[in-house]
């Protein structure tokens, strides 16, 4: 009998994953294993977390049906899983929470991340205030200018920012740049990576603290429609988000899945982030997974205009869906992303992300594809003030 | 056995020590790292380590990232690489290994990288991302292509990893002197000592120690207790200021730390 889907753990998904750092990082990675086991396992850590996220990240999130956007695409029904209403504004608190309190498990007083839009910054920067911790966040020095209201953030919040300045000065650059601080001060350090991506443990463990999102969309559709969806969409960078909410779904066949990837210019173009669509497989930043890189291995740099999905890996378990077909994978183009913003936000009054309008603009896609009468749920990953400089400029909206 | 293994050993034996010298293939072209490697070579290194430029260099400090930027911007190839082996192979006999990050070879072909690797006269790869465990391709490569392994100790390494990757390595332990990553200390760790006298006690394979020297005292003081020091930042930074002439005075300053 085959093993069920949701309950295959790392440190390999199929043939992807895996631990490809330098050795002085593995005396860390196994600490953080063992913790994450030991707590996973404990109810008054399950206990402590729950209570976070009731009395201070605002769980359960709701579900809202976007009729009116909806209708702008045929006979579907369209749900909208609100993370965007979760404290500081996206999924990425689910696994700051939980990371934040394996760092105090563990005794750290410092923790370091690297962010791309800046969310997951402004979410460490939080649960560091929260918490206690110092906390050092490293951001590709492209993105502090394009989500520099994400940067104000943090400041306030208390975290140092440093901007990153070398390769593509993108996400990918700060990954780099956290893991060379982690090898130096791994012993009173934290590394709280955000997405699934990374060695084992993080792509279980991340998975593991966002599969909330899954897990309170299944029961709540249930109780709406009284069914499972048809399809569930969300946005794909390094996945996070996606698989939160895919994996609760995972050993429902009748249910498909579907990620959405930033094709910024257009995938015949060399201007995008579609990872899973054009990618090969390829060992970055510590697992073996799809990844954008030349005819030598050298990654390659991604376009995307959100900053969230501008990276040019994923994590190993969506490769692994998507060699199973579990999961299918679709690029979006900045364009389209933008005009499925604008549409949300005139025709429902919620501005999401850019990332979270590549999941949307996929309704389009999708459309195409489902019968009429179809459920889609959507995982509405985050809110749009932080990219109110870029859409207003998109849009020629400042004066 | 391995002639690194065995060059290591004839060295300790005889007191002179063994300096390893790093330099980035393709840096700053791909000619002036063959000038640069052989120059290593004749003015007191005793095995070379040849850098594959990455995108990706998550062990090595700004110097050394700057270089091999700079080589992949000048249109360094993989292909390049054993071009280069090639053309320092015919001047020079020092031993020589390759020192890469794992996703190259991985695309290149693990054992199509190690059949031209051993074509060109190389001695085996130093791998600073790839831990035994996830290794079996470069293991059976190795094995097939008579080459030698070196896999990194650190010293957040548990007694039992020493042992698994003491036993995995052919040629060397690589040592990692300090918790960090590459780049000049001014104090060597009493940190050094203590990984290469678990290195020692727990495997049978030499160990050389790299990450933070740069100073011929530094060189001398890690031969008395290491089978080697292993140099990179001091000379890429040498020869990013003075070019090859500045490069030759580093090895030999360098190498006047030996016995």
């Amino acid at each position: 009998m085959n093993p069920k889907l949701s309950e295959t753990v790392g440190p390999y998904f199929g043939e992807f994953g895996g631990r490809f750092v330098p050795e002085p990082l593995i005396a860390a990675l196994d600490e953080l294993d063992a913790t994450y086991l030991a707590a996973k396992a404990d109810p008054a850590f399950r206990a402590e977390l729950d209570e976070l996220n009731k009395s201070y990240v605002g769980r359960p999130s709701i579900i809202t049906e976007a009729k009116k956007f909806a209708a702008e695409f045929g006979d579907l029904r369209v749900f909208l899983k609100r993370e965007d209403l979760n404290h500081t504004g996206s999924h990425k608190i689910n696994n700051v929470m939980g990371q934040a309190l394996l760092a105090k498990r563990m005794g750290k007083k410092r923790i370091i991340a690297e962010t791309g839009a800046g969310q997951h910054g402004v979410a460490s920067a939080t649960a560091a205030a929260y918490f206690g911790l110092e906390c050092v966040v490293y951001m590709g020095e492209v993105d502090t200018q394009r989500q520099a209201l994400n940067v104000a953030r943090m400041k306030l919040l208390g975290a140092e920012v440093v901007a990153v300045t070398t390769g593509s000065r993108t996400l990918k650059d700060a990954i780099n740049e956290a893991l060379r601080d982690w090898v130096a001060n791994v012993d009173t350090t934290h590394y709280l990576l955000g997405t699934v991506a990374g060695p084992h443990p993080f792509p279980t463990m991340v998975r593991d603290f966002h599969s909330v999102i899954g897990n309170e969309s299944r029961a709540q559709m249930l109780e709406l429609t009284g069914r499972l969806p048809d399809v569930v969409a969300a946005c794909v960078g390094g996945g996070s988000n996606a698989i939160g909410i895919f994996h609760a779904f995972l050993d429902d066949p009748e249910v498909a899945l579907w990620g959405f990837e930033a094709a910024g210019d257009g995938i015949d173009t060399p201007m995008h982030a579609a990872t899973l669509s054009m990618g090969v497989p390829g060992v970055l930043h510590g697992a073996r997974s799809y990844m954008l890189q030349d005819e030598d291995g050298q990654t390659m740099e991604s376009h995307s205009i959100s900053a969230g999905l501008d990276y040019p890996g994923v994590g190993p378990e969506h490769s692994w869906l998507k060699d199973l077909g579990r999961a299918k994978y679709h690029g979006i183009t900045d364009s389209q992303a933008m005009a499925a913003m604008r549409l949300l936000s005139t025709t429902e009054g919620i501005i999401p992300a850019i990332e979270t309008a590549h999941a949307l603009a996929g309704v389009e896609h999708l459309a195409n594809v489902l019968p009429a009468g179809s459920h889609v749920l959507i995982n509405l990953s985050g809110r749009g003030d932080k990219d109110m400089e870029t859409a207003g400029r998109y849009f020629g909206l400042l004066s | 056995m391995s002639a690194v293994k065995e060059l290591l050993l004839e060295n300790k034996q005889s007191g002179r020590g063994t300096l390893v010298g790093y330099f980035p293939a393709g840096y700053p072209t791909v000619e002036a790292s063959v000038e640069a490697l052989v120059a290593m070579a004749e003015n007191g290194c005793d095995l070379l380590e040849i850098g594959v430029p990455y995108s990706d260099p998550v062990m090595d400090g700004v110097v050394i990232q700057e270089a091999t930027l700079m080589a992949l911007e000048n249109g360094f190839k993989l292909k390049d690489l054993f071009e280069i082996i090639r053309g320092v192979r015919e001047r020079v006999e020092t031993p020589l290994l390759v020192m890469s990050y794992f996703n190259p070879i991985l695309r290149y072909g693990v054992d199509e990288f190690a059949k031209d690797l051993k074509n060109s006269g190389a001695q085996g790869i130093i791998t600073p991302d790839l831990i035994p465990d996830e290794a079996s391709l470069w293991l059976d490569a190795s094995e097939k292509y008579d080459l030698d392994r070196v896999f990194l100790v650190a010293p957040s390494s548990s007694d039992s990893r020493i042992v698994s990757t003491s036993d995995a390595s052919r040629g060397f332990v690589y040592s990692v002197s300090t918790m960090g990553i590459t780049g000049e200390r001014a104090k060597l760790d009493e940190l050094a000592r203590s990984v290469v006298s678990r290195v020692k006690s727990l495997g049978t394979e030499p160990t050389c120690v790299g990450v933070g020297i740069s100073t011929a005292q530094q060189v001398r003081e890690v031969n008395s207790y290491a089978d080697g020091a292993i140099v990179g930042t001091a000379f890429v930074k040498a020869y990013a200021a003075g070019g090859q002439e500045a490069l030759i005075a580093k090895t030999q300053e360098l190498a006047s730390g030996l016995g």
